[in-house]
């Protein structure tokens, strides 16, 4: 089964895909274009991955880590499906990264990696975007970078893990304006699901709720304002996205 | 305002003087290569959250834990874009924290491993209202292990003033009522081992107490 979050109609509602319309626990039945997607859950901790792909680790110059390449994420970051993401005036390379993002489904502390698949409750669509002029290497890739409001659009799906028979093997692509700019496939991953978890859940707890965003595979491209960016992983989800300018500092109250 | 599990809390690494001055060194060499431009900031996960009175456990395969005492800055209004004139409207209160990791000398990736263990923050949840600070730019932080004064520093020290923390930050990261930023654990913040009482004392904010106990 398919979940969303949405508001309609004055209110945060959960909803199911059905005949991909939204199916409400009252009954109600709408289209998608009549609803304000939100992220699909109340995220945790959010837990991302550089470097997790042998092709994209090579295409920024950096051989691929020993030991996986965590940053965390602010819940301020996310934003839903159709929404929009602010790239700042005078930067020179902002860019997507199509990933495919965990949702925790139960405590999970010292999980072996056969047992890792029974601690998730799902899969949906991250795109992580990240601004480059703004890397710098303290805590490398920064806050700044990296959490930025908005910047990380989720959905529109929460799909069930049961609905997933293979995570590891599926096709992610993005588009810019309709034209396909990156192409990829799970099964690339350097450090696959089962690992990310085990190993994460080594040294803290991870929590339902929380999100391990896995990493994006080769073919980094420049968005521009005015863009619109869909990010889509075979099976769980086609996330779309607009690239605005940020408001004038004038009307900063 | 009581302070809760769940609330965003970030904190700032090397934000006292002397810390950066001890890695001045090594700014323009590998891996860093030019002196840090933003403030250095790590998101303190949920798992890491606990309180005045309640031990900090210590990892197996971790000898002793730096005891981080330092003043948290409770948000009271969404900021965003905050100018620096103005960042002080936006606080609510503060906190005394104990914002303990692995000691670690690299600053190139995330601590993750070093920072992010359960319990790991230790915060005070009685917020004292702003008014309890009339300058949070000229506090004390002292840290005590079993009794004996292990660290005392000054937050006139900061590589950033709280206002410049507040308007850097909300810059790009919108920061809501309740969020929690730390200011920076003290250049000489010392270890603690299992069994060790810990105690972090802010002039004009209840102290707070902790204990370290195998994990």
């Amino acid at each position: 089964m398919k979940h969303a979050r949405v508001a309609c109609a004055g209110t945060i509602q959960d909803a199911t895909e059905e005949s991909g319309r939204l199916r409400f626990p009252d009954g109600g039945l709408v289209a998608g274009d009549a609803v304000v997607w939100l992220p699909p859950i109340e995220a945790g901790t959010i837990f991302a991955l550089g470097l997790n792909y042998a092709d994209h680790a090579k295409e920024l110059a950096f051989k691929a880590p020993d030991e996986p390449l965590v940053f965390l994420k602010g819940p301020q970051s996310l934003c839903g499906h159709l929404g929009r993401t602010m790239r700042p005036a005078g930067v020179s390379y902002m860019h997507y990264e199509c990933e495919l993002a965990v949702v925790i489904g139960r405590m999970a502390r010292n999980v072996e990696r056969t047992e890792a698949y029974h601690y998730v409750r799902g899969y949906t669509v991250a795109n992580d975007y990240a601004i480059r002029d703004y890397l710098e290497n303290y805590y490398r890739p920064n806050l700044r970078v990296k959490s930025r409001d908005s910047a990380t659009p989720l959905g529109p799906w929460l799909v069930d893990a049961a609905d997933v028979p293979d995570p590891m093997n599926l096709r992610l692509r993005t588009l810019i304006n309709g034209r396909v700019v990156q192409e990829g496939s799970t099964r690339d991953m350097i450090f696959d699901i089962p690992a990310l978890i085990s190993y994460l859940s080594s040294f803290l707890t991870l929590e339902p709720g929380d999100l391990i965003l896995t990493g994006t595979p080769q073919g980094l491209a420049d968005v521009q304002v005015g863009d619109e960016v869909v990010a889509e992983i075979e099976g769980i989800g086609s996330l779309k996205n607009t690239i605005v300018a940020a408001p004038e500092e004038s009307h900063v109250g | 305002m009581l302070l809760e599990r769940g609330n965003a809390v970030y904190g700032v690494a090397l934000n006292f003087r002397a810390s950066r001055e001890a890695l001045a060194g090594q700014f323009y060499q590998d891996p860093y290569k030019k002196p840090p431009v933003a403030p250095i900031l790590y998101v303190r996960p949920r798992n890491t959250w606990n309180v005045c009175g309640a031990a900090i456990p210590v990892p197996r395969d971790v000898e002793a834990v730096r005891m981080g005492g330092t003043l948290g800055i409770v948000i009271g209004r969404t900021a965003c874009r905050v100018k620096t004139q103005r960042a002080l409207d936006y606080v609510a209160g503060y906190t005394v924290v104990n914002d303990a990791s692995i000691p670690h000398d690299s600053y190139f990736r995330p601590a993750i491993r070093e920072r992010c263990r359960d319990g790991f923050c230790c915060v005070s949840p009685a917020m004292a209202e702003r008014d309890a600070l009339p300058d949070p730019n000229q506090v004390e932080v002292r840290i005590r292990v079993n009794g004996e004064l292990r660290c005392r520093a000054s937050t006139r020290d900061l590589v950033r003033p709280v206002e410049t923390l507040i308007a850097d930050i909300t810059e790009f990261l919108t920061l809501r009522p309740g969020d929690i930023l730390l200011t920076g654990e003290p250049h000489d913040a010392p270890v603690a081992r299992a069994g060790d009482r810990v105690r972090v004392e802010i002039d004009g904010l209840p102290p707070l107490h902790c204990g370290v106990a195998p994990e």
